[in-house]
């Protein structure tokens, strides 16, 4: 209920088609992001190391993401990318370093209070809540955010009823704006996978959270279902102004969605910088533009688990 | 009503409540006047007691993914904590001796629950058994459980409720059927809430719960005494309605198993499923004797005709599992549309 | 000898000896959870079909030969069956739902077993001399050390199968990890035929000891409950720890019994081993031995 504010107009990008005009329906909060907020930094990786057992996954990692930022970690198979994301988002305990969010700052990120931190993310493998509706798995998104208790909500007490109102009007929200309101009825378990993918999206959005920690979003999909998916994080972006982590194999995609890139290699950070920056480093050519990007995922490093 | 907390649910088709409805009429306006004691007795009192326990594990297994072998070991705490209160506190009025028995069942499945917190899967499940195996012993061990009677078996207390006996074999089916009739509505109340959202969700995937902000030991800790409370009110009626006795061998193992095969059989996950799972759990001994003693004449003794009702159990919950394994209530949603395809 | 000590060491040693035979039960599981990730409840009433199988097969005038023979056969059979029908259509569902049909399955074998050869116990002489014997003042039973001494030789002939034949190999493989053993062309389905018939065998030998120990009925197949605990104190995935823990739980039982019993009241051990095994698991989740797994998401 609290941030329900009227539909403003969109800063929108050319690229958001005609999807725009219904997004800004869809909208319902934080327009432009103020400009010293937008030179925060939301998310702070400092030196973190992890290691199973002896098997290096990533080390000494340094990355920074500001708020409205798509920042895109790449990096051939097995590079510790999404071990990297899960150590951000506490699911493994990293060894050394620190992971700051917001004000922060943890050796281990406590992952009950991630959604708290204003943290969410969607995973590589899908992660839904196989059983729930479409519209059950999004409100799932916002159970961080509820205040209602379980006698008030089992009583239907005017708290719990408005509260659920509110979380229901955001869910719809996002249905809006990622075009799902077609299956929101739907088991979440029964729908195709790239429509799956664009759920867990949807759920990870509904909370508004400042940082966004996508893990392949984009895995496994056709040419057009990535287009698409491309659209629908960008307009996240403008709508919520969340800062964005990416891990992408496609990198097409990368160079064209994120403002920064970052590049692992073996388990450490070989660069980071634009996306005109990263495809000029002759590091990163070596490393992993070299090889052609798609059909490089063949050639899976053994040893870097 | 809940409507806002229920939109989010399939739109309830009229046809639906019209359908509960009936049932409703069906059994409090109908088979009260036309029902035997017979009917009462073996087959309405316990089928609403086991579909009782049924509903309270459907939450714990069913919704939250918990799997409990120790059903039975809740049923008894209930039983015999209501047993107790009405035999040591005659002042309270009986439903309320009911509701603090059932919290009394609840603080147990909460206090079963913490291994839930460390442990997982089948760990989880063996943990459950030991919850079995210690309240059997307890109450074999503790006499003054059992009002300290020699032979382990104590007599229920009168089913009274503002001086109306329910006592009678009809009595002690609406008894029964108004405790499982208010569990129910408070069940389905459950379900639908943001709370019963979270119980799917860390069945589904725990990580991804604990991720969004459900908080996982919570809502298990709840699964388990929520669930708890329901199994031990079943308890209660199960052994003041329909035994009218109470002894420790009649929450044993077995009857845990019985009370997981209605879950798996009527369905994981819905509330009708517990119903439709006990209905056919208490009514297929019946056909099993009826068929046996057809067939084989009587040669079809009571040994014979439980171990043919083992092998038909087990090889229905082999099938449900391998063809069907939303059990009964998708069969029985099947039909209905069919039926209703042919009527439009 | 200090009497109690020797007491407390013959107690124990009952304990490990009676251990052997819960480990023997739970082997059977580890074959079965390490190679597909299922928890047969059925297991014990595997061993129940086996023993009265056996007894009643001795009792209809076959020779102790013949009646093992086809005993044997019979499990091989049942294995496979399980398998094939019960299993194979539930590949690739949740570990929660293949248990649940294992113990439907247990329910059927417990039915058919008594429907075809009776409820009635059967007394079960495997010609072994129970009269205990003495070793520097401890008693010690002869048939426990027999049990032990088969126990032994089952667990060395797996041992040596799943270090020398190709079959055992592939298992290990599988066990392992089995999506890459199936990239690298081995035949699940065959490996799990195997495993199951292994189980069969074992569950035979444990029928054949526990039967001549408590008798062949019904309860046989209760055996189970003894190997639940050992499983999850050994880890579901470890043949070693599964030795290790019945021997634990044997003693821990034995001792409980014997030291605890008089204080809070006997039959304590149909829950103490479970109470021990949980408390131990709150500690480390996945057992003595067993694997600690990764969390993948």
């Amino acid at each position: 209920m609290q941030d329900v504010s009227p539909p403003t107009s969109p800063v929108s990008r050319p690229q958001s088609r005609s999807k725009v005009a219904r997004l800004s329906d869809a909208r319902s909060a934080r327009q432009g992001v103020p400009a010293q907020e937008a030179e925060r930094t939301i998310l702070a990786v400092e030196g973190l190391s992890l290691a199973f057992g002896g098997t290096v996954a990533f080390a000494e990692i340094d990355l920074s993401v500001k708020a409205h930022e798509i920042h895109a970690v790449i990096g051939p198979n097995g590079a510790g990318k999404s071990s990297l994301i899960n150590a951000i988002s506490g699911l493994y305990a990293p060894q050394a370093g620190r992971v700051r969010i917001g004000d922060e700052a943890f050796a281990r990120v406590p992952s009950g209070r991630l959604a708290a931190l204003g943290v969410a993310r969607t995973f590589q493998n899908l992660a839904l809540f196989a059983g729930l509706s479409v519209q059950d798995n999004i409100l799932s998104g916002l159970a961080g955010a509820r205040k209602a208790g379980l006698a008030a909500q089992f009583l239907g007490l005017p708290s719990a009823r408005s509260e659920a109102r509110a979380h229901l009007t955001r869910a719809s929200d996002v249905i809006a704006l990622l075009e799902l309101q077609a299956v929101a009825e739907r088991r979440a378990g029964s729908l195709p996978y790239g429509l799956q993918k664009r759920v867990e999206l949807a759920r990870a959005l509904v909370a508004r959270p400042r940082l966004l920690l996508l893990d392949e979003p984009m895995a496994g999909m056709t040419a057009t279902e990535k287009a698409e998916m491309s659209g629908f994080i960008r307009t996240a972006r403008e709508t919520y102004g969340t800062a964005i982590v990416l891990i992408e194999h496609d990198i097409g995609v990368v160079m064209r969605l994120s403002d920064r890139v970052t590049v692992l290699d073996h388990g450490r950070r070989i660069a980071t910088g634009a996306p005109a920056e990263i495809q000029a480093n002759p590091r990163v050519i070596a490393a992993y533009l070299g090889l052609s990007d798609d059909e490089s995922e063949g050639f899976a490093d053994e040893d870097a688990a | 009503m809940a409507a806002t907390l229920t939109v989010s649910a399939p739109r309830a088709l009229p046809a639906r409540t019209i359908g509960l409805l009936l049932l409703v009429v069906i059994a409090l306006g109908i088979v009260p006047l036309v029902g035997t004691s017979y009917l009462y007795e073996a087959i309405l009192t316990p089928f609403l007691a086991l579909a009782l326990a049924g509903l309270g594990l459907n939450l714990l297994t069913g919704y939250a993914g918990l799997l409990s072998l120790g059903s039975a070991a809740f049923m008894a705490v209930g039983a015999y904590a209501a047993f107790n209160l009405s035999l040591r506190l005659p002042v309270l009025p009986l439903p309320i001796t009911i509701f603090a028995a059932g919290l009394v069942a609840a603080l147990a499945g909460v206090v079963a629950g913490l291994p839930a917190l460390r442990l997982r899967g089948f760990y989880l499940a063996v943990s459950t058994l030991a919850v079995q195996f210690f309240v059997a012993w307890a109450l074999n061990r503790i006499g003054w459980l059992s009002n300290d009677s020699p032979s382990g078996i104590v007599t229920a207390p009168r089913l009274v409720v503002a001086g109306i006996s329910f006592e009678d074999a009809r009595g002690r089916y609406l008894f029964s059927l108004a405790v499982v009739v208010l569990l129910t509505f408070a069940a389905w109340r459950l379900v639908r809430s943001p709370t019963g959202r979270d119980l799917v969700a860390i069945r589904d995937h725990e990580i991804a719960a604990r991720i969004t902000g459900v908080r996982v030991a919570r809502t298990k800790l709840l699964a388990f005494g929520l669930s708890s409370f329901i199994v031990g009110v079943a308890g209660v009626l199960w052994a003041f309605a329909y035994l009218r006795t109470l002894e420790p061998a009649g929450f044993n193992l077995d009857r845990s198993f019985q009370i997981l095969f209605i879950v798996i059989i009527g369905g994981l996950g819905t509330l009708r499923g517990a119903f439709l799972g006990a209905g056919f759990i208490v009514v297929l001994p019946l056909i099993l004797a009826r068929l046996g003693a057809a067939i084989l004449g009587d040669g079809f003794d009571s040994g014979t005709l439980e171990m043919c009702q083992r092998i038909v159990l087990g090889i229905l919950i082999v099938a449900v599992l391998i063809r069907e394994p939303a059990g009964l209530t998708a069969l029985f949603d099947r039909a209905v549309s069919r039926l209703r395809g042919r009527a439009a | 000898m200090n009497p109690d000590l020797a007491f407390l060491i013959e107690v124990i040693v009952g304990g490990l000896l009676s251990g052997v035979m819960y480990a023997l039960v739970a082997i059977g599981f580890v074959l079965i959870y390490k190679t597909s990730g299922v928890l047969n409840f059925a297991q014990g009433a595997m061993v129940l079909f086996a023993a009265l199988t056996f007894v009643s097969l001795l009792e209809r005038g076959l020779p102790f030969a013949g009646a093992l023979a086809a005993t044997l056969a019979v499990m091989v059979v049942l294995g496979l069956a399980i398998e094939r029908a019960v299993l194979r259509p539930l590949v690739n569902q949740p570990p929660i739902t293949l248990f649940m049909a294992t113990l439907g399955v247990s329910y059927v074998i417990e039915g058919a077993a008594q429907l075809a050869w009776g409820t009635q116990v059967h007394g079960l002489d495997l010609g072994i001399d129970d009269t205990p014997f003495e070793i520097g003042g401890v008693l010690v039973s002869r048939f426990d050390l027999f049990a032990a001494g088969i126990a032994g030789l089952m667990v060395a002939g797996l041992t040596a199968f799943f270090r020398y034949t190709r079959t055992g190999l592939a298992f290990r493989a599988v066990a392992d990890d089995p999506f890459a053993a199936l990239n690298t062309g081995l035949r699940l389905p065959r490996i799990w035929s195997a495993v199951w018939i292994a189980a069969g065998l074992v569950a035979l030998v444990a029928g054949l000891l526990w039967g001549a120990r408590l008798g062949v009925q019904f309860s046989l197949s209760l055996v189970v409950l003894k190997a639940l605990p050992v499983l999850v104190l050994g880890g579901f995935d470890s043949i070693a720890g599964a030795i290790l823990a019945g021997l634990i739980v044997g003693a821990v039982e034995k001792l409980s019994e014997v030291y605890l019993g008089p204080f809070i009241g006997g039959g304590i051990e149909g829950w103490i081993a479970y109470v021990a095994a949980l408390a131990f698991l709150l500690v480390r989740p996945s057992g003595l031995l067993g694997l600690r797994s990764v969390e993948r998401v």
